[in-house]
This record gives C-alpha cells, structure tokens and sequence, in this order.
C-alpha cells in the first residue's frame, strides 16, 4: 500500500517536472518570437511615429521618437501629395514591377524547367553561370545599359525600366526556380504524361501548380527589386511623371541638404506596410507543406 | 484488354554497356507477368519504354498487335502506378483520380460516375476529399490504383508498387492487387526485385538480369528448372546450393539437401558436409556450413529433428532428381 502510494509520489513529481520543463521550452520560445516581433516592428513603428510629428517635435533630440510633445498634425502627408507627383511615381512603381513580374516569370520558368530537367549535368553549371550575372553590380552596368536604354528611344521614360530590370531578376529567378523545380520529382511530370497530357500539359498541369510556391517567390523577389532599385532609375529617368517610388521620393524630398523626414516616411510607409501585409498572408499560406505527401511517406 | 509484345528492344545510355539489350517478350492476354531481377538490371527502363517514357534505341514494343514504339505515352491507353505512387499534391483524391478523365475532355457528370466506380472498387469512397499528405502509404498506393483503373486501359504498367509499404502491409497489399487484377482482367506488367512478390502473383516470371531475360516462365519452373545459375541463385532464400564436381556445377535447393542417415541408395549423390552454424526461424531450421570450399545451406522443417555435428563432417545426400547440372564456363545448365 505505501509502495504503491510512494510510487505515485513519484510519478506525479516527475510529471511536474516534465510540466516545468514544457513551460520553460514554451517561455524561452515564447521570449524569442516576442523579441524578434520588436526587432521587426520597431523600425515600421519609428517611421509612422515620425509621419505626424511637427518639425519643432522631430528635431528637438531630448525628446522621445515615440510620443507626441506637440499635437500630432497631417500637414507632412498633405505635402506628399500635393508637392510631389507621389501618386504617379506609385502608379508608375505598379506598373513598372507588374511587367517586370510578367517578363520574368515568361523568360525564367522555361528557363529553369529546362536547365534542371533537360540538360542534365550541363544544367547545373549552366543555372550558376546565369546566377553570376545577378552578381555584376548595377553601378558597372548602367553605363553601358544607358547607350542601350538610348537606342532603343526609351531614355527618361518608365519603359527602359521595363527593359532593364528583367537583366537582373531573370538571372536570380531563374536560379530559385531550379531549387524548386529539382525538388519536385518527375514522377509526377510523367504520370500526367501517362494520363494524357503532352509534356507541355503535363508542366502546366502538374509542375506549375506544385511549384506555385516558387512562383509567388519570384514574383515577390520581382516586385522588391523594381521597388528598391535605384541606381539604373535613377541614371535613366529625369523627369517627374516617369519616376518610380524609390527615386521619386529621394530626389524630390531631398532637396540640398533639407530632408523632409517625415513626408519621406509617409512615403516610404504607404508602400511598405501594404507590401509586407501581402507578403505576410500569402507566402505564408502557399509555402507550408505544399509538396509534402507527393510521394512517398 | 491487349496483349504486349516487344521485338528486340535495345537501350543504351550513354557509353556503357546497354542496359536494356535485345529484348524479346510476350504476354498473354489478361496475364499478370512479373519482372523480376536485382536492382540496375534494366527491368525498370524495359518498362518505361513500353510506357513511353524512354525511347528505345532499337527495337519496338507492340501494344495489342500494333507498333506504338513511336507513339507518346498518352497515345498509348495503359495506366503506371509508379514506385512513389506520383499522386498530385495539390489535388484532392478525387481530383486526382478524375485526371485521366478529363485529359479525355470527359463530361463531368460522366467523370463523377467513373471516380465513383473506381473508388468503390478500392474502397476509398471515404478519402475522397482528402489531400494525398492525410492518407497513409496504403491507401495512397489504393488512390494511385484508382486512378490507373478509371481510365480503363489497355494494359496496366506497375513499378514497384509495393516497395513504399511496411511489410505486414505489404503481405495483405499483395493479396489485394492479385485479386484486383484478377477481377478486371487486364493484361498487368509488374516490375520487382522481390522474388516473394513475383513467385505469389506473377502468372508467369520474366527474370531479368544486365538488361537481358534470363528465363521466362511459371513461377514452379522458375524455381524447380532455373535456365541457369542466376536464376538459380536469385530465387529463393537461401538460394540454391551450387557445388563444382567433376567438371560440372551441381545445384541442390537446401530442402533436398538432407542426412545420409546410413543409406545405402544408388539414386543419390553423396557430399561431406561441415555445418558452421544453425539458424532457428520458428518454422523451420537452416544450416549453413561448407562442401570442400563451396558454400552450403540445409533446410528443415522445425518438426524433424537433425543431429547436429559443429565443425564436423557429416555424409548428406541429394537425390538424383533434385540436381541440376551448370556448366562451370558460361553458367547455364546442361542436361544431364
């Protein structure tokens, strides 16, 4: 009786200790995430602080970024839109990134399909060549690419982005795309090709669909790029109506050594946080275990 | 229904030796023919190119009589299951067994009546919404059966379909697809390196070895009259005992490799037998040892009782009729 009654002692101890054990795993994990959440959300807090705060607020060091010592005011985005051409540089931005995503997702998907299933050994040596061109810096190229973007008649306008951009995310794209095209196993290109399809099918049909996780990685590589590029944009494109997003605010809100912070943050901010609430929901959703249970157990 | 026959198939990649060379093969209509020979022997290849998934380098593969060897696979009307079942991750189970279908530009209603059948015939009416990651390797493997069966081919093409399976699964998961093959009746071509599977549910055997066939025949012929010391030695385990003797390999299964027991019979030949060690499996017993230098294996049944001498040989006879001659040189069997 006391044997069996000791024993439950136990038990019941080592249960509590695995408990503790569990909370102090769940709290470590719990201290990392909150941590790493302040580290990703203090900066975007920073710049929406800044967006309201009057001059005499902003630039008085002594005070704390993220209060208000003097009323909060709307005048800094008021300036954004109707001193700037903002409005156009972020239609042209859209418009700029959605082509580029167009171009490159028609020139990479092949491009990738066929180094990884085609050409065997060549392939692989092949893919990290074209990775080599992402890596020539912009600051090398735009020289060159300006004589181009001028033959072909489209100097200061928003399509010799359209032309150039693609030079550098096709390369990357291409090369992500063959990570993901490798792991997808042929087995069922060819059970599609079985079923009935022809090959071409059988990559719309089974290949695509299971690389859809790829896909929307490249098309969110694509849009970062057209929005952060600065140095081809800026070496192309002079006049106001043709300017995207990163060049239109930097070189319109900086005006000699005046830096209108806080209309340079509503700038910033207003593509940002909708961009990375994108980002957020659907790569998110799409990468989780798509292609697990394929095949095999 | 159809039968499958190919001419002097050939596949040669790349500089080295073929790894499918000249092969000719026929099945009989409604047959369930195994493949059967140890992994890299070229069965697999064999059967993707009657698939269509490889083009042969020489020969042509015959579908019901007509050549198709240029034909691509979808013209071909047969069904693949393959190793890993390639189920469509991103479709649910009956999206994945309606794909066939509406390859085929099937009407819908059409489609749902077909997937019904299929999944009944299998028994997975109740996955069918399910994605193929929530269903376990058994009912995967029947999802990928439903599928090759909606289409109603000619010929079904089936690789390894048991490999993936744990092996109490897999006894049960051969039974099923024997009789499943046997209810509908169409000509089956199964590739396995398991000389189980193929001695239980291949009509008839086609061993394979360095992309050529060995011996083709019933699963008893393979196993009582091997063509030659390969098949000898590939089936069953322990394989056949293989001794040289007067110029000659004898080979003996090791249940006809008994005691002498002081008989004096002229219909058997007699070996001195050194046992190293016994295995105990529960049903039956094995001892291994040697006969002069070659490597030997005995077989009991765990009911009789065999003294048992460590180290020391021992008179064991085979009965004459139970011996099969090889020649030394080239391996294959003389007769007697």
């Amino acid at each position: 009786m006391t044997a069996i009654a000791e024993q439950q002692r136990v038990w019941q101890r080592e249960e509590r200790r695995a408990g503790w054990r569990r909370a102090g795993k769940r709290g470590l994990l719990y201290t990392v995430a909150t941590l790493f959440a302040l580290f990703a959300a203090i900066p975007f807090a920073w710049m929406v602080f800044t967006i309201f705060k009057q001059n005499t607020d902003l630039y008085n060091g002594k005070n704390n970024p993220f209060l208000y010592n003097d009323p909060p005011t709307l005048d800094n985005i008021r300036l954004l839109f109707n001193q700037t051409n903002y409005t156009t540089f972020v239609v042209n931005t859209i418009f700029v990134a959605a082509l580029v995503v167009v171009i490159t997702l028609i020139a990479a998907v092949p491009a990738a399909y066929a180094l990884t299933r085609l050409t065997g050994r060549w392939g692989e040596s092949l893919g990290i060549a074209i990775f080599l061109v992402y890596l020539v810096p912009p600051t090398l190229l735009f020289i060159p690419m300006t004589r181009i973007v001028a033959e072909l008649g489209l100097k200061n306008s928003r399509w010799s982005m359209v032309v150039v951009y693609p030079t550098f995310t096709i390369p990357f794209c291409t090369w992500l795309l063959m990570g993901f095209f490798k792991s997808i196993p042929w087995d069922i290109e060819e059970q599609a090709m079985i079923d009935g399809y022809s090959r071409l099918g059988a990559i719309v049909r089974a290949v695509i669909p299971v690389s859809l996780p790829g896909i929307l990685t490249v098309i969110a590589f694509s849009v970062a790029m057209t929005m952060h590029e600065f140095v081809y944009a800026l070496a192309f494109v002079t006049s106001s109506s043709e300017k995207t997003v990163s060049i239109g605010v930097t070189t319109e809100l900086i005006r000699g050594d005046v830096f209108f912070w806080q209309s340079l943050m509503a700038a910033a901010a207003i593509v940002a946080i909708p961009v990375a609430l994108i980002y957020t929901l659907f790569l998110d959703r799409f990468i989780q275990g798509f292609t697990l249970g394929a095949v095999k157990g | 229904m159809a039968t499958i026959e190919v001419r002097g198939l050939t596949k040669q990649f790349g500089d080295g030796p073929p790894a499918v060379d000249h092969i000719d093969l026929a099945s009989e209509d409604g047959e369930f023919l195994v493949l059967l020979g140890p992994s890299g022997c070229g069965k697999t290849t064999l059967l993707r190119m009657i698939g269509g998934l490889e083009t042969p380098t020489e020969g042509d593969v015959l579908i019901g009589g007509r050549v198709v060897t240029h034909l691509p696979p979808r013209a071909r009307k047969i069904a693949m299951v393959f190793q890993s079942y390639a189920l469509y991750p991103h479709m649910s189970v009956y999206d994945n067994i309606a794909f066939p279908l509406k390859a085929q530009r099937l009407p819908k209603e059409e489609q749902r009546k077909k997937v019904a059948w299929a999944a009944s015939i299998l028994g997975i009416e109740q996955f069918l919404n399910r994605k193929p990651r929530q269903l376990s390797g058994g009912q995967r493997q029947r999802v990928a059966l439903a599928r090759a069966l909606v289409r109603e081919p000619n010929v079904f093409l089936l690789d390894e379909p048991l490999s993936n399976l744990d092996a109490q699964r897999r006894a049960s998961a051969r039974d099923e697809l024997q009789q499943f093959q046997r209810s509908i009746g169409t000509t089956t071509i199964y590739v396995t390196h398991d000389q189980v599977e193929a001695m239980g549910m291949g009509d008839r055997i086609a061993v394979i070895d360095r992309g050529r066939i060995r011996q083709i025949g019933t699963p008893k012929e393979i196993y009582d009259d091997p063509a030659d010391t390969f098949v000898a030695t590939f089936l069953g385990t322990p394989p056949m005992n293989l001794v040289e003797r007067d110029g000659l390999i004898f080979g003996f299964r090791p249940e006809h490799f008994t005691p002498a027991n002081g008989s004096h019979s002229d219909d058997v030949v007699r070996f001195q037998f050194v046992v190293h060690r016994e295995e105990y499996l529960g049903s039956e017993r094995l001892l291994y040892g040697e006969i002069g230098s070659a490597k030997a294996v005995a077989r009991f049944p765990a009911t009789t009782d065999v003294e048992l001498r460590i180290g020391q040989p021992v008179e064991y006879v085979v009965a004459r009729r139970h011996l099969k001659f090889f020649n030394p040189r080239t391996g294959e069997r003389t007769r007697d």
